[in-house]
């Protein structure tokens, strides 16, 4: 069990970069630009780690601390989830209450950094990230719940399990409204267009990265580090909740590589789609985003719903 | 300004509306009017000229003259839009305390000339509404005035006084300083905003941090040799500001330029539009998040420099132009055309592609208005006056180079919101590559320069060029030794600036960097 959790934080660690780095990538190959290679945020991380720290003369413990707050909570999440292995019989952790909730946890250590310094910027990021929060961490933990009523149990590993069992079970309606409304969450959690943008300089319009605008060097790597380590598990529960084939149901090595391979190529896949519709959409108007996620909240609550009358 | 104007019934009219007050009245070449009016009769005069005339404050100068008449010189340019003619007015005044009539009640350019008059000159408009530092920082020492003869660089020291910013109070209200050292590789600006909740309601913007002497490094040299520093004004304006420069020297002379410069001087001044305009349109989707128009408008831009590159040497069409005439000739004219136009219509199809995306448009449609009247009030320039239903253009309405001998539209829209700003440059770089295939088909044959004569000593003139921003103004008095005495550099920035804090009003702040990109105004044009 221990070893399961150690895998998949290995993984996801090692991966994240990589993930952010093809999403940037593809999206620049799209605009006809030659784009960094998909392995250049190894390097930014490496580059920010032998980088001073140079933190405002105002900040407080606060300031400090939730860099490792924010990068532990996203990496015990990643070790909770079922990236690689689903064993039978395991139900001690992977649950979807815990995963929502540190979630949750490092967004409202980030929000309270963002505030500290008693920069512009940062309190502007804060409450714009609260905003976007409120919607999106009930809509995820919903969406979730339309495929742990079938399953019986808020074990993702559990309903990994189960949609194995009846493979029908994926294309129900339940399950493809949730993932709609996951889709849109994903988008808005990680920064990304059409709510927030991930590339741009220009502070008065952003959402996450005036939250960290203060942070420089290691403390910067771990906050970069750990939204990447976000969207690897936002990308890791839409692949592998809603199409478990691959992920490995015993520890033998044959199916744990075959598990590694699979969960990357569809990783993969939601990288390339992302980068597509990052690029077909533009950024909204900041009181439009609360009309999205709004949507996709209703989308997650007819999940639930349906997910109930055709169980 | 091929034909001359008969302007005498004017001439008569002011001498007998202002007797003893108004001597030397006379027109000087084809369309200006020149005066001296005594200091006291300045705002009834202005008075008149607005409401009898409809002339309306184009620009100040104000010139130290202690070194040879002990005084102060304060010129004013009125103009009539419609017409086409100038009245330029010259008020004396004494060495000690130096003090005009405020013209800042009924127009809004004197308000921020007067301004900057003071903080340079030390010369008092009496009567100021708003008199607070423009140019002035709190480290320039209070008796120094860097344009005065004897002005001294002193030791600066900050006198610790903040800025007096007007404050918004009210339960909810905070303020959002940004800048001025900002995120991109642009310019320094402080801008301050009031917010409540995410809702701009107000903003207060502080310019100026760098001042660079740019007129006082004109004076006292040949102006050959200054058409370099026109050049550098606004590095985006270059051929602008330098053809504005080698008119106004050509206009002090006399110089006849030859017809085949004035033609070549359209096309590098339409392609210096086209590139900023198509590099501006790409901007702004940027700012909304759609980077694919902005990656395929550098790409253009891109093509442009290059070509620019082969005209002039210059990628910025630099070094292009000189007094008297063009410094460089278009050796296969028709090639250029062609080129442009292959550029304008691969833009044209980046422009269906970003216009065809509704999260694009919802952006822009409707926000950042500025409503036509505060535009008017504020005599607001270029794109940013055509967007808000403003129908001007220097090259229409006081024709240069061979614009009066070219077809083109100004188009104009109302609605005053980034879209507008957006569509009218869309529209003008059409217009810029029809004005370009034009030249490029009717470039006569000749010289590219003439000789330029000497100038009568003691003599002002002033030319106004339509610059990719607006309308750009130079005005030069030479001195009795053939070298520059005054320059005074007017960018379409200097009006423009203050109108932004009037469109960003009851926007939220995150559409602030897409209002500001609408107008993109320059900072070293603004500060001199």
């Amino acid at each position: 069990m221990v070893v399961t959790a150690f895998l998949h934080g290995l993984v996801a660690l090692l991966v994240a970069p990589a993930l952010v780095g093809l999403i940037r990538w593809v999206k620049a190959r799209l605009q006809s630009r030659r784009g960094a290679a998909p392995w250049q945020p190894y390097r930014e991380l490496a580059k920010l780690l032998r980088k001073e720290r140079v933190v405002s003369q105002h900040a407080s413990w606060v300031f400090r601390v939730t860099p490792y707050i924010l990068f532990g909570t996203t990496l015990v999440v990643s070790c909770l989830i079922p990236t690689v292995l689903a064993p039978t019989g395991v139900q001690v952790f992977g649950d979807l209450i815990a995963v929502v909730y540190l979630l949750i946890l490092g967004t409202f250590w980030l929000a309270l950094a963002g505030l500290d310094p008693g920069s512009a910027f940062g309190g502007m990021g804060s409450s714009r990230e609260m905003t976007v929060a409120a919607l999106t961490e009930p809509t995820m933990a919903i969406a979730i719940f339309a495929l742990a009523l079938p399953a019986g149990s808020t074990d993702l590993g559990q309903i990994v399990r189960r949609t194995l069992e009846m493979p029908t079970s994926a294309l129900g309606p339940g399950h493809v409204l949730a993932f709609a409304a996951l889709f849109i969450v994903t988008l808005a959690e990680s920064g990304r267009l059409p709510v927030d943008n991930p590339s741009t300089h220009l502070e008065l319009t952003m959402i996450h990265e005036a939250m960290v605008l203060e942070y420089s060097g290691p403390y910067l790597a771990l906050v970069e580090w750990a939204s990447a380590l976000k969207l690897f598990v936002f990308c890791v529960l839409l692949a592998n909740l809603f199409v478990p084939w691959g992920v490995a149901l015993s520890a033998n090595p044959t199916a744990i590589v075959v598990g590694i391979a699979a969960v990357l190529l569809k990783v993969a896949v939601i990288a390339v789609a992302l980068a597509v519709f990052e690029t077909r959409v533009a950024k909204l108007r900041l009181f439009r985003v609360p009309e999205l996620l709004s949507a996709s909240f209703v989308l997650s609550v007819v999940a639930v719903v349906s997910a109930f009358l055709g169980r | 300004m091929n034909c001359v104007m008969n302007l005498d019934s004017v001439v008569a009219v002011i001498a007998q509306q202002f007797p003893n007050r108004a001597i030397d009245v006379r027109q000087v070449r084809d369309n200006e009017v020149h005066c001296e009016i005594a200091a006291d009769a300045l705002a009834a005069f202005a008075l008149y000229l607005r409401a009898e005339r409809g002339l309306e404050l184009w620009l100040m100068a104000a010139q130290d003259c202690r070194e040879f008449e002990a005084c102060f010189r304060v010129h004013y340019l009125f103009v009539h839009q419609a017409a086409n003619w100038f009245v330029h007015a010259t008020v004396r005044l004494a060495q000690e305390s130096p003090t005009v009539e405020s013209l800042a009640l009924f127009s809004y350019p004197a308000s921020r000339f007067e301004r900057e008059m003071f903080d340079l000159l030390g010369i008092v408009a009496a009567g100021h509404p708003d008199p607070r530092p423009l140019v002035r920082h709190g480290f320039w020492p209070a008796d120094y005035f860097p344009l005065r003869q004897d002005a001294r660089v002193p030791d600066f020291n900050d006198d610790g006084r903040p800025f007096p910013f007007g404050e918004v109070r009210g339960e909810g209200v905070y303020e959002i300083p940004v800048g001025p050292v900002h995120a991109g590789v642009i310019e320094p600006g402080h801008f301050r905003f009031s917010v409540l909740g995410e809702t701009i309601i107000d903003l207060k913007s502080r310019l100026y941090f760098t001042h660079k002497g740019t007129e006082k490094l004109f004076e006292g040299h040949e102006p050959k040799d200054r058409v370099e520093l026109a050049e550098r004004i606004s590095g985006d304006s270059s051929v602008a500001h330098a053809l504005a420069f080698c008119q106004a020297v050509e206009r002090a002379t006399v110089t006849p330029v030859p017809d085949r410069a004035k033609f070549i001087r359209v096309v590098l001044l339409e392609l210096e539009r086209i590139y900023n305009h198509i590099n501006d349109f790409g901007a702004i989707a940027n700012d909304t998040g759609f980077a694919v128009a902005h990656a395929h408008c550098l790409r253009l831009r891109e093509q442009l420099f290059r070509l620019n590159q082969e005209i002039a040497g210059s990628r910025l069409l630099r070094g292009s132009l000189c007094v008297g005439g063009v410094q460089v000739d278009l050796g296969n004219a028709a090639d250029i055309s062609r080129r442009v136009d292959a550029v304008v219509k691969d833009f044209d199809e980046v422009v269906e592609l970003t216009l065809a995306n509704t999260l694009v448009v919802d952006r822009l449609r409707g926000t950042g208005r500025l409503a036509r009247e505060i535009a008017s009030d504020h005599c607001v320039l270029g794109f940013v006056a055509r967007g808000s239903g403003i129908d001007i253009d220097a090259r229409r309405d006081h024709p240069f180079a061979a614009y009066d001998r070219l077809s083109f539209r100004v188009p104009v829209f109302e609605a005053g919101d980034v879209e507008a700003r957006t569509l009218a440059r869309v529209e003008e770089v059409r217009e810029s590559a029809g004005l370009v295939r034009q030249a490029a088909a009717q470039l006569p044959e000749g010289q590219l320069r003439s000789v330029v004569p000497d100038a009568p000593g003691d003599a002002a003139a002033f030319s106004v060029v339509e610059g990719w921003r607006g309308a750009v103004s130079h005005w030069i008095w030479m001195r009795k030794d053939q070298r520059l005495g005054r320059v005074k550099i007017v960018d379409p920035s200097f009006l423009n600036w203050h109108a932004l804090s009037y469109a960003v009003l009851d926007n939220i702040v995150p559409d602030f960097p897409l209002c500001n990109k609408s107008f993109n105004q320059s900072y070293s044009g603004n500060d001199l």
